[in-house]
């Protein structure tokens, strides 16, 4: 039996309500997320229970139980107030993926500062237009990262104090540095800030297609969608171990793989490592993981591995399997099917919206290469990008729009309420990303707005392109974006890199281009392919399209701080 | 000449025909729908790697594409 039951039941009469009962909230109280993510854990007699399995790439180990949680970010937010920091401070972690940084937002929370998590592969200059933007007022560091910070302190009039968690008495420390060791000290009561359901409390930044990076702010009341989607949609229990891939340097990293399982109780493990086929099946065979919240870039690399490494590790842990960060494409949920004996179940949302908007549910069919159907409260539908009215046609491309108003929603985007106000459109919020609905009214993504290929008058999706590629069998992993055309505006470009072994030829090229004209269409058939060593990548290892769009385009490149070789 | 004519007519019938098409070497192939501008750029690719050629866009015309006798032709200007 799964934690949602039946899908088309929980829709007929959904309210948020369900996760405020179940957290005990009732509005108007002081709902404060770092309280919930440990204390609560504790005060419901689970302080013992394990927490936070931990593991680097150099083998390393530690584990942390509620307890430890509640008790080491008490020593995290004692701290911060020793240091002066006040509620709706502007608190960053910038770090790799350590224990620090899991406790460290905890505590952050729980003082109501804000916390900021930002991406420890940035490099200077992403740093200090963030950190600017937001006024930080303190930062929690590595030893590593901390000379980026050093480079742009003199721009930072804000930052008052740079943390580090893991200082060597041997190295001397500057301007504003202090050092912080999270377990020297075991402060057993904290005062929790009495943070409200709009008091903010999760600060992430989004780069926008054009411009600087923007804040997207949300508040503590977001714990209720968070909390209800980790336990419906990734199917949490008591009894799992839970592994969320994603980099808290993102939201997925923080969403799920911080606040909801922390809320929810279940042990959660942590690999602070690069990607590695043999290494993530070890994990997962040592931990015993039951739960695999993943990325489709991951998916299709561990796809690019192949079928036999998998046979020497022993993975029948794994019970429930679900995917973010891009659309996941038909194949790898067939790959994962007949591999794993378990489907991979899409999900989709996004920074803004700060929860799983759009899902494949456990029980309910999946559709491979579908996003699946609406959360329960979440009003969905795909829009008409002149009109802004809901399209009643099955098949018609449109906008993805959502009815504003279910708890995680951003609040604002920080310093850019002009910005933010232009995601409206019709009493909808916009998220960017076109997709049709099927007569059964299942999404299917088709793409960024500003990705889809307008070639002749006719709309091309890259996704459906690059998914049709990664079916051909010389092809690893591919990028599809528009280039200029005298005669059709734009037409079909594919980068595309090639599986081991095999040699770029004329007839392979255009075996490529057949094979994509027969499969979707001649206009989707790429009339030009270059072929690449690698894709540009972020570190978390999305392609980065746009990347090769604006070369395409001759237009600027703009942000690449997130570029996996810069 | 006749064997271009017939390898170019044999990868049409393959890669654009439909089973019931009976085409011949001056059977319209742009101006009837069967090949369409967008997959006339794979034919064009196919002649250039079969005949290791370099057709030029300006010379690569609906028109000059409309019939395996004109492709052929177009071919032979090339290769020659």
């Amino acid at each position: 039996m799964w934690n949602i039951g039946s899908y088309d039941e929980r829709i007929k009469d959904f309210d948020w309500a369900i996760a405020e009962k179940e957290l005990s909230y009732a509005k108007g109280d002081v709902i404060n997320i770092g309280w919930y993510c440990s204390d609560r854990i504790c005060e419901m007699g689970n302080g013992d229970k394990p927490a936070l399995l931990w593991e680097n790439a150099q083998g390393e180990e530690k584990r942390y139980t509620y307890n430890d949680i509640r008790v080491y970010s008490n020593t995290v937010g004692a701290f911060l107030k020793g240091l002066g920091v006040k509620n709706e401070d502007r608190v960053c972690l910038f770090m790799d993926r350590v224990p620090e940084l899991y406790i460290g937002l905890v505590g952050i929370l729980k003082i109501g500062a804000v916390a900021q998590p930002l991406f420890s592969a940035f490099g200077d200059e992403s740093l200090l237009v963030r950190l600017a933007d937001a006024g930080t007022s303190a930062i929690f560091t590595q030893r590593k990262h901390v000379s980026k910070v050093r480079k742009i302190i003199d721009q930072l009039p804000n930052l008052k104090h740079i943390i580090i968690v893991d200082h060597d008495e041997k190295k001397e420390l500057k301007e504003r540095e202090i050092p912080f060791s999270m377990e020297a000290e075991r402060v057993e009561k904290l005062e929790i800030f009495p943070t409200k359901a709009e008091s903010p409390s999760v600060l992430h930044y989004t780069s926008g297609t054009t411009g600087q990076p923007k804040g997207v702010q949300h508040v503590h009341y977001s714990l209720i969608s968070q909390y209800l989607t980790a336990k419906w949609v990734l199917d949490i229990t008591d009894e799992d171990i839970y592994w969320c891939t994603a980099d808290p340097g993102w939201v997925t990293g923080t969403s799920y793989g911080i606040i909801a399982p922390f809320a929810l109780g279940v042990t959660q493990c942590v690999l602070d490592s690069g990607f590695s086929a043999e290494a993530w099946y070890r994990f997962i065979q040592k931990y015993k993981v039951t739960l695999w919240y993943s990325a489709p870039t991951a998916i299709r690399s561990l796809m690019k591995a192949g079928d036999d490494i998998i046979k020497q590790f022993d993975l029948t842990s794994l019970r429930h399997l679900t995917s973010v960060g891009e659309p996941l494409n038909a194949e790898a949920v067939v790959w994962s099917e007949r591999v794993f004996g378990l489907a991979f179940y899409d999900t989709y949302w996004q920074t803004e919206t700060g929860s799983i908007m759009i899902s494949n549910y456990p029980g309910m069919k999946i559709k491979p290469g579908s996003m699946g159907k609406p959360f329960p409260g979440i009003t969905g539908t795909v829009i008409n990008p002149q009109t802004y009215e809901p399209i009643t046609e099955v098949g018609v491309i449109g906008l993805i729009a959502f009815r504003p108003g279910w708890p995680a929603m951003m609040r604002t985007y920080l310093n850019n309420e002009e910005t933010y106000q232009k995601k409206f459109k019709n009493g909808w919020y916009l998220p960017g990303d076109r997709a049709r609905l099927d007569r059964e009214g299942y999404f299917w993504f088709v793409g960024r707005d500003d990705d889809i290929i307008n070639t002749g008058g006719h709309l091309v999706s890259p996704f459906e392109v690059e998914s049709a590629l990664l079916e051909h069998p010389a092809v690893a992993e591919s990028a599809v974006v528009s280039t200029p055309d005298v005669i059709n505006m734009e037409v079909v470009k594919a980068f595309v890199n090639l599986k081991p072994g095999i040699a770029v030829t004329a007839e392979l090229e255009l075996d490529i281009m057949n094979f994509i004209r027969k499969k979707l269409s001649p206009l989707a058939m790429p009339q030009y392919i270059e072929f690449v060593a690698s894709l540009p990548k972020t570190r978390s290892g999305k392609i980065m399209r746009r990347l090769l769009h604006a070369k395409e385009w001759g237009e600027e490149i703009g942000d690449v701080s997130s570029l996996e070789n810069d | 000449m006749e064997d271009i004519k017939e390898v170019i007519l044999q990868y049409v019938i393959e890669e654009y025909a439909d089973e019931d098409d009976e085409l011949t070497y001056s059977s319209p192939l742009i101006s009837s729908g069967l090949v369409d501008s967008f997959s006339m750029v794979s034919l064009k690719r196919f002649l250039e790697v079969k005949y290791k050629i370099s057709i030029p866009d300006e010379d690569a015309s609906p028109e000059a594409f409309d019939s395996v006798d004109k492709i052929a032709d177009l071919v032979k200007r090339f290769t020659s």
